[in-house]
């Protein structure tokens, strides 16, 4: 359904749109913020270049297509659909007529692609962000800095599992407050 | 698609918002990889809420969750998921006969998980690094190397803990690796579409393998590493007799209640 609008919106507002919707199994963290949201292309076609899939409701001036790119975190992430979903609720209520959500794999995604804001945000929810992989080509050589407990601060913390409660994190307990905590791990 | 089929020759009419299919022995290739990371991540779920410590039972179901990630994107790139998955017949599965195996005990797990996932990573590494591998299998197999790195440190760690451990986990994880061994020689078998070196990949198994094997105070069978009675293997869609009790419970739902969605 569109809702009749006065004026098209304008490629900020669509931008905006897409980078606060949040990661549904991360809320704290925008999809922009954790770095799966590679990019949006906003193309207002007009009968002369397009006339294939022109919904009938809308009449030609209106017309805003947006098409997005997303990649998994993880190849088996289950959330990819609620995000594709979400997208497209939030950019068509910014008044976009047509969204397409298109899934790439390469380059795979790194945990180094969330943002520092994303970081502060994961610390702030009490999850351990991810340390930096050095996987960057010419870059320093990584360091392997230990994972602080995001409740006390302590760097004495140790692994439980690999795997927690989802993909992306590893299950830690912190040997001073003795709090377990996720991490996302390193990947 | 009519199950036994082999994959398709043309491309399927694709929409535009969809990757383009591939076709011949790509699809093969993607099909056989795809093969082996479903049958093997749904033996792996079948641990859920059975594993020993929950820890371990959201690591399993992790990694199986990374493996069907890995097949759906597979089967993607040949056809339709469900259809691949669910509507074909034994003989139509290519997957290698090692994760096709029953789970047996926690060791016999872990055991198929070292095989396996040490093999995985060098095939993925190696695949992703090839320009002579079709495109769209060498960007998931770069993505995918990630995770299967810790799915082969997961097996690794477990690995040691059982055979360094007391004599009861030494003994079953003794037998374990004996009893997956045999299932082995598959892991190797040149796959069409992905021209890669063989047997030096087989050589970097062996040596990964020789290591922790070594740390965790065991050595590498030595007995053959196929049956002589498989006559082929799974590659040629000849599987062992659990198989098809795997697809019963895989594939019954879907086959009782066809497109049912919710």
């Amino acid at each position: 359904m569109v809702t009749p609008r006065t004026a098209p919106p304008d490629d900020a507002t669509l931008r905006a749109a897409a980078a606060t919707v949040p990661d549904p199994e991360l809320p704290v963290l925008t999809l922009a913020e954790l770095g799966v949201l590679r990019e949006l292309r906003i193309d207002r076609p007009t009968d002369q270049d397009d006339t294939s899939s022109h919904p009938p409701d809308a009449p030609p001036a209106a017309r805003v297509r947006v098409r997005v790119d997303i990649t998994p975190t993880y190849t088996g992430c289950p959330a990819l659909e609620t995000m594709a979903t979400d997208l497209e609720t939030a950019l068509r209520q910014a008044g976009a007529t047509e969204v397409t959500v298109r899934t790439v794999l390469s380059p795979a995604w790194s945990t180094d692609d969330i943002t520092v804001e994303g970081r502060h945000k994961l610390s702030a929810a009490g999850i351990a962000p991810p340390r930096p992989t050095g996987h960057a080509e010419g870059g320093p050589v990584g360091l392997t800095l230990t994972i602080r407990c995001p409740r006390c601060g302590s760097t004495d913390t140790t692994l439980l599992s690999r795997f927690s409660s989802t993909a992306c994190k590893a299950l830690r307990r912190c040997d001073t407050c003795r709090e377990p905590f996720d991490h996302v791990k390193e990947l | 698609m009519t199950a036994g089929s082999p994959p398709p020759a043309a491309p399927a009419a694709t929409s535009p918002s969809e990757p383009a299919r591939l076709v011949g022995e790509d699809a093969t290739a993607a099909l056989m990889l795809g093969d082996d990371a479903l049958i093997l991540s749904h033996r792996l779920a079948e641990w859920t809420g059975h594993a020993p410590a929950l820890e371990e039972d959201v690591a399993l179901a992790n990694i199986s969750l990374d493996l069907l990630g890995q097949a759906r994107t597979l089967f993607s790139l040949v056809g339709n998921e469900d259809e691949l998955a669910f509507l074909r017949e034994e003989r139509a599965f290519h997957n290698i006969q090692l994760v096709e195996q029953p789970n047996g005990d926690f060791a016999h797990t872990i055991a198929r998980q070292l095989y396996f996932s040490v093999a995985q990573e060098i095939r993925w590494t190696a695949v992703a690094g090839s320009p002579d591998c079709p495109t769209p299998i060498r960007e998931l197999a770069a993505k995918a190397v990630k995770e299967t790195a810790y799915h082969r440190d997961h097996a690794w760690e477990w690995t040691l803990r059982l055979g360094d451990g007391t004599d009861e986990s030494r003994t079953r994880m003794r037998r374990g690796i004996e009893v997956m061994w045999r299932h082995t020689g598959e892991l190797f078998v040149p796959i069409p579409g992905l021209p890669l070196d063989e047997p030096a990949l087989r050589a970097q198994w062996l040596t990964a393998l020789e290591t922790v094997l070594a740390a965790a105070t065991l050595t590498l069978p030595e007995g053959p590493d196929a049956d002589a009675w498989t006559a082929g293997g799974g590659r040629q869609g000849v599987h062992t007799e659990s198989f098809g009790f795997l697809l019963a419970e895989m594939q019954h739902l879907h086959r009782s209640h066809p497109g049912a969605t919710w």
